[in-house]
């Protein structure tokens, strides 16, 4: 099967959207940002240059300008690059658009994509390393997804932009060139669908984002040691999939979950409460969270590399879970 | 034109300008060898406003900067070596490694705080000087940002308030506009702000503004010094845009050296690729304000080149300082978050 790296499954997506629906375009789009493949990005300034803005420094100001949009018909995409950037835009994010369906009684709808880069990028030090998805999983009325592989970049894109809902994107720069199978004329990806990465029957372990590739081998590495690791991840936040998780428990009894928001009230947390009010009696060991340590995300490469859920702290946690 | 300054203190700026210049070309040196990999931005081209408009203040001044600090720290005096460390993230960094390029900071030079958000400081800047005003202790604060900063909405607001409360604040925005990625030209119409000329912004607030060379060290600092003292009276607040040309080798986000800068380019540049000529003949403020000091015989060729062998031994062994110092243990990233 045709195999395709990270961040051409991710044009190919925005191409074909763009292509099939008139109404989409797209605000700030720098979508590579920094990475080495951003020329990509001119493809599709040469074809829909009308329905591409370059706007102003100003993310409150053109993150609101993109929700007004989409409150009178259009389908705004939204590139925030750096997602700790969508702290300037708070007010307009979870104040106005996430509210604005429920708060008119089903009128009003929002169909916008915020898209981020999250989490550890090599020296982005403080400002330029967040994971805001487990803040914006604070605020009921966003959808939020979150990919791990090309497939399911392009699939889910897809299912975003045809979403009524404002819906928030969560790549990691440290995918984009990671490889995959992407099958021509693949169907996009429902929400609220987990997915099973690998089989297993020890040990269940939940990842999202970039630590899905990093769980894929210490479930490799593990595997030597005779530890047999199924890896899930859930792809999308917000609708959750918590039965598939439940499934996976009922054969492995024991969870580990590895993910790179922050520890405290962070995406590991509201995991690990779900599966404890639905899944307890299942549990034959206490669940783990590997997440990235309650700091501000510090500069230098040991400091950085020490606080993240790295290969060796998540194999840490799955054979603590084990023993 | 030179600033109206004694000699020595002439030849003073001149050696910080070279230390501003040096140490960038030896950092982008540094990145492609690989001995650090985090992004970082230049502030070559720009001397002529960090080094004339920092030697306005006082020691006891407040300083904001944003993502294109070096220049500001160096010319203020900060240690070359302690910064080389912190961009390489060693633990004899100004911030021990944990805030790199973007978040330097020097807090007995007046730096309490390097922000990587793009008109992050605006607002802080007002605080510094509203606690000076209530300290009345006369402290006055710079607050340095680009262009881009006026596209936030942080900067208005700012503005706003500075005005109503009369506050000690300079604000100095360097447009480097040319090949800036803020993008707000100095010549046309900017594709960035409805608000042009830029000064027109702080304006709408009642705030006085100008706009002024940045090449020209001479009227950077004519301009500034009148500005201080005007918020040293206790007028409020002053905006000051410098334009500037943006050093041809940083025209990406992956910035080269099209030629190690020299004393000598000053007077013969056919050793610079055709491209980046110009550049140096007409462009570079570090280079005008050379051929300035000895044109106004306020120096020989000979002398500046002497300061500047001292500058490039001075950089090199800060250089070597930074690469031999160790990175921080790994644990120490879950200390020193809390006071
Ligand atoms: C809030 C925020 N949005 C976007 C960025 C990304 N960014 C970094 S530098 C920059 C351009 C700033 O332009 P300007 O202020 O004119 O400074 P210049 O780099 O041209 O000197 C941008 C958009 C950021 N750092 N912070």
């Amino acid at each position: 099967m045709r195999e395709l790296a990270y961040y051409e499954a991710k044009f190919e997506a925005l191409d074909e959207i763009m292509s099939a629906d008139e109404r989409v375009h797209l605000i700030n789009g720098t979508f590579l940002s920094l990475s080495p493949h951003r020329h990509v990005y001119q493809n599709l300034q040469k074809k829909f240059a009308e329905r591409m803005v370059a706007p102003p420094i100003s993310e409150l100001g053109f993150c609101g300008l993109a929700i007004g949009a989409a409150m009178a018909g259009l389908r705004p995409i939204v590139d925030l690059s750096t997602g700790s950037f969508i702290y300037e835009a708070w007010p307009q994010v979870a104040n106005e658009a996430a509210n604005a369906y429920s708060m008119s009684g089903g009128q009003t709808k929002v169909p916008v994509v915020f898209h981020l880069f999250h989490g550890l990028r090599g020296g982005g030090a403080a400002q330029h390393s967040g994971s805001p998805q487990s803040m914006l999983w604070n605020v009921p009325g966003l959808e939020i997804v979150i990919p791990s592989s090309p497939r399911d970049v392009k699939g889910l894109l897809k299912t975003a932009a045809a979403s009524d809902n404002p819906t928030i994107f969560v790549d990691h720069t440290r995918l984009l060139d990671v490889r995959g199978e992407v099958p021509e004329n693949d169907k996009p990806i429902p929400f609220g669908v987990a997915d099973i990465k690998r089989k297993g029957s020890d040990v269940t372990l939940i990842a999202t984002s970039y630590t899905v590739q990093v769980c894929l081998k210490v479930a490799a590495d593990l595997a030597k040691e005779k530890i047999d690791i199924e890896v899930v991840d859930p792809r999308t936040l917000v609708p959750f999939d918590l039965a598939t998780i439940l499934a996976s428990i009922d054969k492995t009894h024991r969870v580990v979950i590895a993910d790179e928001t922050h520890q405290s009230c962070g995406v590991a947390a509201e995991i690990a409460a779900r599966i404890a009010e639905s899944g307890f009696d299942k549990l034959k060991a206490p669940i783990r969270r590997v997440s990235t340590l309650d700091v501000p995300v510090p500069y230098s490469p040991p400091l950085e590399e020490h606080i993240g859920p790295n290969e060796k702290r998540i194999g840490a946690a799955v054979r603590a879970a084990v023993a | 034109m030179l600033p109206k300054l004694p000699r020595e203190k002439l030849l003073d700026l001149c050696r910080r300008m070279f230390v501003i210049r040096h140490f960038e070309e030896t950092l982008v040196g540094l990145y492609d060898k690989g001995v650090f990999g985090g992004h970082y931005h230049l502030y070559c081209g720009q001397e002529a406003t960090g080094v004339a408009a920092l030697s306005c203040l006082r020691a006891d001044d407040y300083l904001f900067t944003t993502h294109r600090n070096h220049g500001h720290l160096l010319a203020r005096g900060v240690d070359p070596k302690r910064l080389f460390a912190e961009i390489l993230g060693r633990v004899d960094g100004l911030n021990k490694g944990k805030g790199g390029s973007f978040h330097s900071v020097a807090p007995s030079l007046g730096f309490l705080h390097s922000s990587g958000v793009v008109a992050g400081i605006i607002p802080l800047s007002t605080g510094t000087a509203y606690a000076s005003k209530a300290l009345k202790n006369g402290r006055l604060t710079v607050c340095l940002f680009g262009d881009g900063s006026l596209e936030e909405g942080a900067a208005p607001e700012a503005f706003n308030h500075a005005s109503l409360l009369k506050l000690p604040v300079l604000f100095l925005c360097e447009n480097n506009g040319k090949y800036g990625a803020g993008r707000a030209t100095g010549a046309a119409q900017s594709t960035t702000m409805a608000a042009y000329p830029l000064t027109e912004l702080p304006k709408a607030y009642k705030v006085p503004a100008q706009q002024i060379d940045g090449m020209d060290a001479g009227l950077v600092h004519a301009t500034i010094s009148e500005a201080v003292e005007k918020i040293r009276r206790g007028e409020g607040p002053q905006f000051v845009e410098t334009q500037t040309v943006r050093y041809p080798g940083s025209e990406t986000n992956w910035p080269t050296v099209p030629k190690p800068t020299d004393t000598s380019l000053a007077w013969d540049v056919s050793g610079v690729p055709e491209k980046a000529r110009e550049w140096y003949r007409s462009c570079d403020p570090v280079l005008i304000y050379v051929r300035e000091l000895v044109d106004g015989k306020q120096a020989t060729k000979e002398e500046i080149s002497a300061i500047e062998r001292q500058v490039k031994a001075e950089i090199a062994a800060a250089a070597e300082f930074a690469v031999a110092s160790p990175y921080p243990k790994p644990e120490e990233a879950e200390t020193g978050y809390f006071a």
